[in-house]
């Protein structure tokens, strides 16, 4: 098959943007902890994309993108970048397969929300490592890599289940393991640098452009269409959220963002199937009800407070559904519900719940295992002088 | 007329504002601070290896109120800045000759 230069040129373009989005995860979180915590919370990003980056080109690729093994899992034929070359179908198959790190490492810096301020960084990666072999590589499998998610027809154009609904879901998961922060709910645990947390996710709306409009893996017009819908679901989402917080009291920069991200969020699996009229209904109703899913965990007093879950989690899992609802043959050549196609909505339905569902259950089962053997937190001293010097031995302290 | 200076824990800073709002006082200034005790901060074990975090931030509220006002506002601060562990803080009682307000006609 022939290399062409503009698609190759266009995804090397994206990959370093979708990459940018990493450390800006860190950044926005890192605004939103404790003084004490800002520096392993970004820390923590750039651990988790230089553990996912080996793991990915060593078996992680092959896992995901190997040839199929019962629908479930790929085979280790491309183990240590095995038969991944220079040549490729439009692209390369080595920058198809650096493209997909990126994705990969993002979601596990995504994750980190759930051991905020108390995870031992130790067992983090040895976590890391486990949850990327076993929950992530599966679901891109699953969706992309010939699965039986892609079998049946599902859509997920560029991760609303492999990236959000896996890495919401399991911070979730995780963070029941951990437990809350000691002193949660009893006294208040102020995000320390709102402009820091701005940055982040300014970075991530950036990056999110080569995320979904690069997930066509070529430069022409779906992924022109996966660029406008995106821009479109964030201001929709922003907007949406800052509404409804302004009724509620003061409309906080941090709500504005998050429902910013909550529309990024859930217009990623449907950015190659959706019209922009659609982008802006998903993203306003994005916001609006990430937003309800956080105000629903604050009064359940479950301590996912950087809100992996509420943003990510539910986000991805009303984009998996929306995408069946609002998917139009004339963008992407399939249709959704509104468009009389109820099978189409009812796979969706299916993708999205078992990706929930295993994602939940696998990560508790793998949060318990490390804890059982490592300790998967620190102790309360180190807990109590922040995890900037317990862990890492810097401050930003004067 | 005394000051008092009280060295408390950041997360305790709230409550210790609700309890003083709730006896009638409010006048106060607030500072972050660092520093140590008896303990010399708080040590952490790694692996045998002990790491020492020498100043550990804590808040100096500061309030400066009639002489008869200064046993119920310290009894508030104890009540409610205190766990029990090493590092709950010090409260400092200090006469004040004069104070003026800066509005005043001079």
């Amino acid at each position: 098959m022939a290399i062409s230069s503009g698609d190759t040129a266009f995804i090397i373009i994206c990959t370093a943007m979708v990459m940018l989005m990493t450390p800006a995860v860190g950044l926005f979180y890192g605004g939103m902890v404790r003084r004490k915590n800002i520096i392993s919370m970004v820390g923590l990003a750039f651990v988790a994309f230089a553990v996912v980056s080996i793991q990915w080109v060593v078996f992680g690729y092959s896992l995901a993108f190997g040839p199929d093994i019962g629908g479930f899992i790929g085979g280790l034929d491309h183990f240590m970048l095995a038969g991944v070359g220079l040549d490729g179908d439009g692209i390369p198959d080595i920058l198809f397969m650096v493209f997909q790190l990126v994705f990969a490492a993002l979601t596990l810096a995504i994750i980190t929300s759930g051991v905020a301020e108390r995870v031992k960084l130790s067992s983090f990666i040895v976590f890391g490592l486990l949850w990327t072999t076993l929950v992530y590589d599966p679901l891109a499998h699953w969706a992309w890599g010939g699965g039986w998610a892609s079998q049946l027809g599902a859509l997920d154009f560029a991760g609303g289940t492999v990236v959000h609904i896996s890495s919401g879901f399991g911070a979730l998961a995780l963070c029941l393991v951990l437990g809350v922060r000691k002193g949660f709910g009893k006294y208040g645990m102020e995000p320390y640098n709102v402009p820091i947390t701005l940055l982040g996710a300014a970075l991530l709306w950036f990056g999110w452009f080569g995320f979904n409009a690069g997930s066509e893996l070529a430069a022409d017009g779906i992924a022109a269409n996966a660029f406008v819908v995106t821009n479109t679901a964030a201001a929709a989402g922003a907007l949406a959220w800052m509404i409804a917080s302004w009724i509620r009291g003061k409309p906080a920069t941090l709500g504005i963002v998050s429902g910013a991200i909550a529309g990024l969020v859930a217009i990623t699996p449907a950015a190659g199937f959706v019209d922009v009229k659609a982008s802006i209904v998903i993203g306003a109703l994005a916001g609006l009800v990430c937003y309800s899913a956080l105000l629903w965990r604050q009064k359940k007093g479950i301590d996912e407070s950087l809100d992996a879950w509420a943003v990510h989690g539910v986000g991805g899992l009303f984009g998996a559904l929306a995408t069946g609802i609002f998917a139009t043959a004339v963008i992407g050549g399939v249709d959704g519900l509104i468009y009389g196609n109820v099978n189409q909505f009812l796979i969706q339905l299916l993708d999205a719940v078992a990706a929930m569902v295993y994602a939940f259950v696998v990560t508790y089962i793998l949060a318990k295992v490390v804890d059982k053997v490592m300790g998967l937190r620190v102790d309360e001293k180190e807990e109590y002088v922040g995890l900037d010097i317990s862990q890492h031995g810097e401050t930003v302290e004067a | 007329m005394k000051k008092i200076e009280a060295i408390i824990r950041p997360e305790k800073l709230e409550d210790v504002k609700a309890a003083l709002d709730e006896g009638g006082h409010f006048a106060m200034t607030v500072t972050n601070v660092h520093g140590r005790g008896a303990q010399r901060g708080i040590s952490l074990q790694f692996r045998g290896r002990k790491v020492n975090v020498d100043l550990i931030p804590k808040v100096k509220v500061e309030m400066v109120v009639e002489d008869d006002e200064v046993a119920e506002i310290t009894q508030i601060i104890r009540r409610v800045a205190v766990t029990g562990e090493a590092g709950d803080g010090k409260i400092f009682i200090i006469p004040i000759e004069m104070s003026i307000p800066v509005r005043d006609k001079a």
